[in-house]
């Protein structure tokens, strides 16, 4: 108990100590403590942006613009570093000397770099070694936009076809903050409907093979129920692609993902399977060899071994580190200052808070931006951990 | 009684084994060739190994080791390996490694990073192989006040009186823990401390050096220091500092006193919460808010102490994990035998417990010594900024590969060995049982 005390007294007395200090200092710069910088004009541009802003908007909406290019950045990395970290990991298992021998090399190489030194020479490569957009030009250019004239590939940047829409529905205003297509609204909803029916023909069949031991052949209505609503939807909104094109100095047109994105991209989801393979395969060693066995000798093959017994029982194992795999692609995205990609730490903790001078409350501020997506993250994957964990009794 | 005989008389030669089984050929069959699929597999990365390797080799060997410039050197290695070809232009390495080596520390007293380096080497001898004699663990106990002298030079009194402050505090803390009690033990040794590091060391050290004998070597100043060196200085401060702050949090969060468990989890919840830059943002310029006004103390040491605090935030959630995997039995032991909670942790829980999470403290330590490359960020000259100041001189503007292959690869380097040592430790503690 008196332990207790003790340490509790410790820590108010640092706090407040702490504290006082800060109040002091900032009585001796003239600065108070107040969020209403937020609300100004932040007069600079983003270059980088999903949602209206330009400069004459806030700070705060140059705030959540960063904030959106955090988790756009987060998202792809965290899929493509999964998709590869599974891939890598089963491979690291194989039977095949030279392919297992090859993903090693890749994960001890991945491991053992710093994760900045891999986005900042990424970001390097990608700027010394694609061609110039000027290149491009004449009648019998160096370089030529690859897939059917439709992807330009340049040191500033890729440039990817733009879905376009004839007789587009327009956009919707959400509160008057930010606005969506309404064509993009109505393609989720379309596709999701038909996830949704395609889940209930499968649980229908389920429930007819557990009842009657005979499954109906289903496959092909599922597939059709998924993909041939959307496509309809698309031809009615008279759906086409926008090719990037040549003007001037640079390409327009087209969707534009700046060499930054890219090689934050790249960077961030190569390291990150380095790790998730390690964990996938640590996952399936841990599954015992008398699984494996036993339903061999149950008569499955290697293939349905993997679906059916190997793979559920592993990913109990393999979720909680994945969780925090995920979590540290997150929080080393806000390595994207070193290459200028505007996130959130470029935004709030960067330009924000040297064009208004308020170091405090942007750092705080930046710091608690994180920690909410930390903690959203985690719970969100805590609670699908929960779903597919063991039942005890 | 005819002349059946049942049982062999001659027996027969021994075969020789089947072509496939012990030798190369069946070894490249099991594994390389054992169905189409795995043929094609093996096919398909062998024709990716033969193309890398064409790639790369010629690259590296066909190169330029004397240019002064990118352009030179791209005009040299044509000229010297024919037409067409595209060698490394590994002058810049040649030109600059001293500095990617030693930041801008004084060329004339590269010797005291040398010789603090050998030193460390020295020290950590007995820490990482228990055979060498245990009186080693004294030069590794002096070895960072040392070390510090060395590297920012200045009189030897003040890492003295700091070393001999501690000392002081432990014996006093040690005579009043039997007198007394641990808590009064703690708290009396503690505030000695601090007051003797506030109060006490720099007058005394500045009184005895202007009136006894000043003992100094020249000062670097904290700007100076950049490359390698800065990376090895703050990691293996951080990591030496990590881990016992790492098991202290552990251990608290482990604890039945509910206001010394909430104190832990909310630091090291928000620690692991946010990225490590925000915390060298909070170094570089919050500090300066936080402390009384005036003091202004070194970036090196802000930046360590931040890098510290994230660190062992991690390393308590890895012991936390070793301390969970211990059977329960293991605690009630120790009860058992009458040992009072610090000494049953120290001899019974944390050995087994520091043990289970080696690959995971290890796999801090390597990440620790990654992240310090994010100072580059705060404007220290750490391998990755020096990359950055090279890349931007005239003479070097446009060189990527060699550059960053050469600081990639003395990485790697540091972290294999590290991640080696903790495969080797964990055979040599197996004890095939949990």
């Amino acid at each position: 108990m008196t332990i207790q005390i003790v340490a509790l007294a410790g820590f108010m007395l640092l706090i407040s100590w702490l504290i006082s200090n800060t109040i002091q200092n900032l009585e001796t710069l003239g600065k108070g403590v107040e969020l209403w910088f937020l609300f100004e004009p932040s007069s600079y541009d983003i270059n980088q942006k999903l949602i209206d802003y330009s400069s004459r908007s806030t700070h705060l909406r140059a705030a959540f613009v960063g904030l959106i290019n955090t988790l756009i950045i987060a998202v792809l990395g965290c899929v493509t570093a999964t998709v590869m970290g599974i891939a890598i990991g089963i491979l690291r298992l194989s039977n095949n000397w030279i392919v297992a021998k090859i993903m090693t090399c890749w994960v001890e190489i991945f491991r053992n770099v710093p994760v900045l030194l891999w986005i900042v020479f990424t970001m390097a490569v990608l700027i010394e070694s694609l061609p110039r957009p000027a290149t491009f030009r004449g009648d019998n250019p160096e370089s030529s936009l690859l897939f059917w004239d439709s992807v330009a590939v340049t040191n500033r940047g890729t440039y990817l076809p733009e879905p376009l829409f004839g007789n587009g529905l327009g956009d919707i205003g959400i509160f008057g903050i930010f606005e969506i297509s309404l064509d993009l609204v109505a393609f989720l909803t379309v596709l999701f409907a038909g996830i949704f029916v395609s889940n209930m023909i499968k649980k229908r069949a389920d429930k007819k093979q557990q009842a009657t031991g005979h499954r109906p052949l289903v496959w092909p209505y599922r597939i059709a129920v998924v993909v041939i609503p959307p496509i309809i939807l698309l031809y009615i909104l008279g759906f086409y692609l926008g090719k990037p094109e040549l003007k001037g100095f640079n390409f327009q047109g087209g969707v534009y993902l700046r060499n930054s994105l890219i090689a934050l991209w790249i960077a961030l989801s190569f390291y990150t399977s380095a790790f998730i393979a390690e964990i996938v395969r640590a996952g399936i060693l841990a599954v015992s060899k008398g699984q494996t066995e036993a339903a061999y000798s149950l008569g499955l093959r290697p293939g349905l071994t993997m679906n059916l017994i190997i793979l559920p029982q592993a990913l109990r194992v393999i979720i909680p580190p994945l969780i925090s795999q995920f979590l540290n692609l997150t929080k080393n995205s806000s390595l994207a200052i070193s290459v200028g990609y505007m996130d959130i730490t470029g935004t709030l903790g960067g330009i924000t808070l040297n064009q208004t001078g308020r170091e405090l409350e942007s750092i705080l501020l930046l710091m608690l931006v994180f920690l909410g997506i930390s903690l959203g993250i985690s719970a969100v994957m805590n609670w699908y951990n929960s779903t597919v964990k063991i039942k005890e009794r | 009684m005819s002349d059946h005989s049942f049982v062999r008389t001659e027996m027969l030669g021994s075969q020789a084994p089947p072509m496939m089984e012990g030798s190369v050929l069946g070894w490249i069959r099991y594994n390389l060739f054992s169905g189409p699929l795995n043929s094609l597999l093996t096919i398909i990365s062998g024709l990716l190994v033969v193309y890398l390797l064409a790639e790369i080799l010629p690259w590296v060997f066909l190169s330029s080791w004397t240019a002064t410039s990118l352009r030179e050197c791209r005009e040299v290695i044509p000229l010297t390996y024919g037409e067409g070809t595209t060698g490394a232009c590994w002058a810049v390495i040649r030109e600059r490694y001293l500095q990617l080596f030693y930041g801008f520390y004084p060329r004339e007293l590269y010797w005291r990073v040398n010789l603090t380096f050998i030193m460390m080497l020295i020290a950590l001898a007995p820490i990482l192989f228990p055979k060498l004699p245990r009186q080693m663990l004294y030069f590794s106990g002096v070895y960072p006040f040392l070390g510090y002298w060395l590297l920012w030079g200045g009189t030897i009194w003040t890492p003295f009186l700091t070393l001999a402050g501690l000392i002081v505090g432990y014996l006093v803390f040690n005579f009043l823990n039997e007198k007394r009690g641990l808590l009064i033990g703690t708290i009396v040794g503690t505030l000695l401390i601090i007051f003797w590091f506030l109060f006490g060391v720099i007058p005394v050290s500045v009184f005895l050096s202007e009136n006894v004998t000043p003992l100094a070597i020249e000062i670097v100043e904290s700007e100076q220091f950049g490359g390698f060196t800065l990376s090895v200085i703050i990691g293996a401060t951080g990591i030496a500092a990590s881990l016992p702050i790492g098991i202290l949090l552990a251990l608290g969060r482990k604890s039945d006193l509910l206001i010394v468990k909430s104190l832990c989890v909310g630091f090291i919840e928000f620690i692991r919460g946010v990225p490590l830059i925000t915390l060298l943002f909070v170094a570089s310029t919050l500090l300066n808010y936080f402390l009384p006004p005036g003091t202004n103390f070194d970036i090196i040491l802000r930046v360590v102490i931040m890098v510290t605090l994230f660190a062992a935030a991690y390393m308590a959630e890895v012991i936390r994990g070793g301390l969970a995997a211990l059977p329960r039995g293991q605690y009630e032991a120790g009860d058992a035998l009458g040992l009072d909670y610090w000494k049953s942790m120290r001899l019974i829980v944390l050995p087994q417990a520091l043990k289970i999470s080696i690959p995971g403290i290890v796999s801090t330590f390597i990440g620790l010594f990654k992240d310090t490359t994010l100072v580059s960020i705060i404007g220290l000259l750490d391998p990755i900024g020096l990359s950055r100041a090279i890349r931007s001189d005239t003479a070097w503007n446009g060189i990527v590969w060699e550059l960053y292959a050469f600081v990639a690869a003395v990485f790697f380097v540091f972290c294999f060995a590290m991640s080696r040592y903790s495969i080797y430790l964990e055979k040599k503690l197996e004890t095939g049982h949990r």
